[in-house]
C-alpha cells in the first residue's frame, strides 16, 4: 500500500464515521424540532364564542366579557380563558377590544366614571374608542370581531395581538 | 494500615480518582490572589444550590398549565419546609445573579479578560446570558397572574424584532395564546435545556481557568505582551505560585459558605415570593411585574420615548451583547492594573448607578396609575364653595386622582396638583383638562360642561 493510498483510505473512514453520526443525529432531530417549533407549525383556527346576550349590555356601556380561546388543551386550566372589553355604541353597534396593552400586552383596566382603558404597567392610557390618550402605546386597543346572532352578542377567538416594530 | 485506608487505596488503584483530581487541587495559583477571586466559586456554589433546591422543588411541582398554581400553594403552604425550599431558590437565583455581576465586575476592572484568556470572558458572557434566561423562565414557573402576564409582556417584546418577531412570539407563548403548551415549555427550558446549556459551559469555563490559569493580580506598569506572556506566566508560576489546595481554596470555600447562609437565612426570615392570584388572563385586575432582576428593563421601558422604544427594545440587547462579546477583542494586551485604567472604574461605576437607579425607579413605578388611590380628609373645599365641594368628587371619580396628587394623595404620573392655582389661570386650566398633554389623556369628550366647571372650580382652591 503506497502513502497516497493511505491517506484516501483514511479521509474515506473519517468521512464515513461522520457522517455514520450526522445521519441519525439529522433524522431523530426532526421530531424535536417538530415539538419545539409545533406552536408554529399547527395553524389555529379560530371560531365565534357567545360571550354575552344583547339585553345584558346597555348603549354606551362597556363590560369585561371573558372567553374560551379556540380549541384549548385538556390541561390549560384556567389559562385557556382570554378577556376582552366589549362595548355597545349604538342599538346594533357592539365593538369590543382585546383586553392587551398595545404597548407590552398588559391588561387595561376600563375606568367607566372617567371614561378611560389605564394600563398598570408603563402607563399607557385609551379612550373608549381605543385611541391612545396618552403613555407609550404605539398604536390602539386591538379590536376583536363582533357579531350578533338573533339575541346573542358572539366574538371570534383571537391571538395575543403582538405589536411589531414597524407599528 | 487500617481497613478504611487499605479500601481508600484499592478504590483510588482501580479508578484512578486522584490522578484526575490531583492536578485540580494541586494546580498553582499566583501569589496575591486573595479575595477579589472569591465571586466566581461563589456563583458555581450558588448554580449547585440551584441545581439541588431545584431537584427538590421538581419532586413537588406539577409542571401542567391547570396544576402548577396548586401545586405551589401545596408546597408553601402543606410541604414539609416547602416554602422555605421555595425561598432558598429564589435568594439562590437572586445570589447568584449578584454574584455573577459582581465577579463580571472584577474581571472587567482588573482586566483578567486579556490575553489569553478571552475565550474565558467570552463563556462568562455566554454564562450570564443563561443566568438571566433562568432567573426570567424561574420566574414564569411561579405561575400566579404574576407568571403569565410576565410571558405576555416578554412575547410582547420578542414581537418587535424585525421580520421574525411575531411568530417567535407564538413560539414563546406555545401558540396564538396562553394555554396548555406555555407552561411545559418553560419547564422545559428552565429544568432541562439552559441548565444544561450552564452545565457545558461552566466546563468549559473551569476548562479555562485550568489550561490558562487565573489571571495574576495587576500590577501598574507591568504590561501584557502576548508574544511573552505566557513563558512569563509559567516561570512566574514555577517560582512563586501556591498549590490551590488548600492555600487559595479556602477563601473560596468560607466566603461561598457565607453566601449560602445568607441565603438561607433571608429564604427562613422574608420567605418566598406570595403566590397571588390564579394564572387566569381572564382576570384583568393585576399589575404584573418582573422580579427585582429584570426590574431595570421594567423600568426602562416605561422611560425611553415611545418613538425609539421598539428599536431599543430590539437593537438594545444585540449592542450590549455586541460591546461585552467584543471588549477582549478590542483590547487583549498593555496594562491590566485598575489605576492605570481609569475609565474601567468609571464605566462599571457608572453601570452600577444606572442599574441601581433603574431599580428605584422601577420599584417606584411613577409612571402607572395609582388605581388604588382614595381621597381621604387631606382634601376639602371651603364649604361656601358648592362647586368647588363637588369638584373633589369628581376629581375623584374622573381617575385624576390616578396620576395627580393633592395633600400628599394620589398618583405621581403627572404633576402635584396641591398648589396648581399658583400655576395656572381658570383659563389654562380647562385647556389642559379639556385637551390634554402629551402624557395626559384629553377630558373634552368625556366630561359635561357642568362638570368640567365643578372640576375647574376645585382645582382654583388649590393655592
Amino acid at each position: 500500500m503506497n502513502p497516497e493510498n493511505k491517506i484516501d483510505r483514511r479521509k474515506f473512514l473519517v468521512r464515513i464515521t461522520l457522517l455514520a453520526g450526522a445521519i441519525p443525529a439529522a433524522i431523530v432531530s426532526v421530531p424535536i424540532f417538530g415539538a419545539l417549533l409545533g406552536p408554529l407549525l399547527q395553524r389555529q383556527r379560530q371560531v365565534w364564542r357567545k360571550v354575552a346576550n344583547v339585553s345584558e349590555i346597555n348603549i354606551g356601556e362597556t363590560k369585561l366579557i371573558s372567553y374560551v380561546n379556540a380549541d384549548p388543551l385538556p390541561w390549560a386550566g384556567v389559562t385557556a380563558k382570554s378577556a376582552a372589553w366589549l362595548r355597545r355604541e349604538s342599538e346594533e353597534k357592539f365593538i369590543a377590544f382585546s383586553a392587551n396593552c398595545s404597548h407590552l400586552g398588559c391588561p387595561v383596566r376600563w375606568e367607566d366614571k372617567a371614561q378611560l382603558f389605564m394600563c398598570p404597567c408603563h402607563g399607557g392610557v385609551y379612550y373608549k374608542d381605543g385611541t391612545v390618550a396618552a403613555g407609550p402605546p404605539p398604536k390602539p386597543l386591538t379590536q376583536i370581531e363582533v357579531r350578533i346572532n338573533k339575541n346573542d352578542i358572539e366574538i371570534k377567538t383571537a391571538p395575543v395581538p403582538i405589536t411589531t416594530i414597524t407599528e | 494500615m487500617n481497613w478504611l485506608k487499605k479500601t481508600g487505596r484499592w478504590i483510588n488503584d482501580r479508578s484512578g480518582f486522584s490522578e484526575m483530581f490531583n492536578p485540580l487541587m494541586n494546580h498553582p495559583v499566583p501569589p496575591g490572589s486573595k479575595w477579589a477571586y472569591v465571586f466566581g466559586s461563589a456563583t458555581l456554589f450558588c448554580f449547585i444550590l440551584q441545581v439541588a433546591t431545584g431537584i427538590g422543588l421538581a419532586l413537588l411541582y406539577q409542571p401542567s398549565s391547570d396544576k402548577a398554581f396548586q401545586s405551589l400553594q401545596y408546597i408553601t403552604y402543606k410541604a414539609t419546609l416547602g416554602s422555605t425550599l421555595r425561598g432558598i431558590h429564589y435568594y439562590g437565583a437572586s445570589g447568584m445573579i449578584i454574584m455573577a455581576g459582581v465577579h463580571m465586575l472584577r474581571v472587567y476592572i482588573t482586566a483578567a479578560y486579556k490575553y489569553p484568556r478571552e475565550m474565558s470572558w467570552i463563556s462568562g458572557v455566554v454564562l450570564l446570558i443563561l443566568t438571566i434566561s433562568m432567573g426570567f423562565t424561574g420566574q414564569l414557573l411561579r405561575w400566579d397572574d404574576n407568571g403569565v402576564w410576565s410571558a405576555v409582556v416578554a412575547a410582547e417584546q420578542m414581537g418587535r424584532i424585525p421580520l421574525i418577531g411575531k411568530p417567535l412570539a407564538r413560539l414563546l407563548l406555545g401558540g396564538d395564546t396562553l394555554g396548555g403548551q406555555s407552561l411545559s415549555r418553560f419547564f422545559a427550558y428552565h429544568v432541562f435545556l439552559i441548565p444544561s446549556l450552564i452545565f457545558l459551559f461552566v466546563g468549559f469555563h473551569l476548562w479555562l481557568v485550568m489550561r490558562n490559569g487565573i489571571s495574576e493580580p495587576p500590577k501598574a506598569g507591568r504590561l501584557i505582551d502576548p508574544a511573552t506572556y505566557r513563558s512569563w506566566y509559567r516561570n512566574m508560576l514555577r517560582q512563586s505560585g501556591i498549590p490551590f489546595w488548600p492555600y487559595a481554596a479556602w477563601r473560596d470555600a468560607i466566603f461561598s459558605s457565607l453566601v449560602i447562609i445568607a441565603i438561607v437565612v433571608a429564604a427562613v426570615v422574608f420567605g418566598p415570593p406570595v403566590l397571588r392570584k390564579l394564572p387566569d388572563p381572564s382576570a384583568i385586575i393585576t399589575s404584573p411585574r418582573p422580579d427585582w432582576y429584570l426590574l431595570w428593563i421594567y423600568a426602562l421601558f416605561a422611560l425611553i420615548p415611545p418613538q425609539i422604544e421598539s428599536y431599543v427594545m430590539f437593537l438594545g440587547p444585540l449592542l450590549i451583547l455586541f460591546l461585552l462579546f467584543a471588549l477582549p477583542f478590542a483590547s487583549n494586551a498593555g496594562e491590566r492594573s485598575p489605576i492605570k485604567r481609569p475609565w474601567s472604574i468609571v464605566a462599571s461605576s457608572f453601570l452600577v448607578i444606572v442599574v441601581i437607579s433603574l431599580l428605584a425607579v422601577g420599584n417606584s413605578s411613577n409612571w402607572s396609575p395609582h388605581f388604588k388611590a382614595k381621597l381621604t380628609n387631606n382634601i376639602s373645599a371651603p364649604s361656601d364653595d358648592s362647586l368647588a365641594v363637588a369638584g373633589i368628587t369628581l376629581f375623584e371619580q374622573k381617575a385624576c386622582l390616578y396620576c395627580h396628587k393633592i395633600n400628599g394623595d394620589g398618583g405621581n404620573v403627572g404633576p402635584d396638583l396641591t398648589h396648581v392655582a399658583n400655576r395656572l389661570n381658570e383659563n389654562e386650566m380647562i385647556l389642559r383638562i379639556v385637551n390634554g398633554a402629551r402624557n395626559m389623556p384629553a377630558y373634552g369628550g368625556s366630561l359635561s360642561r357642568d362638570e368640567l366647571t365643578r372640576l375647574v372650580a376645585f382645582l382654583k382652591t388649590r393655592n
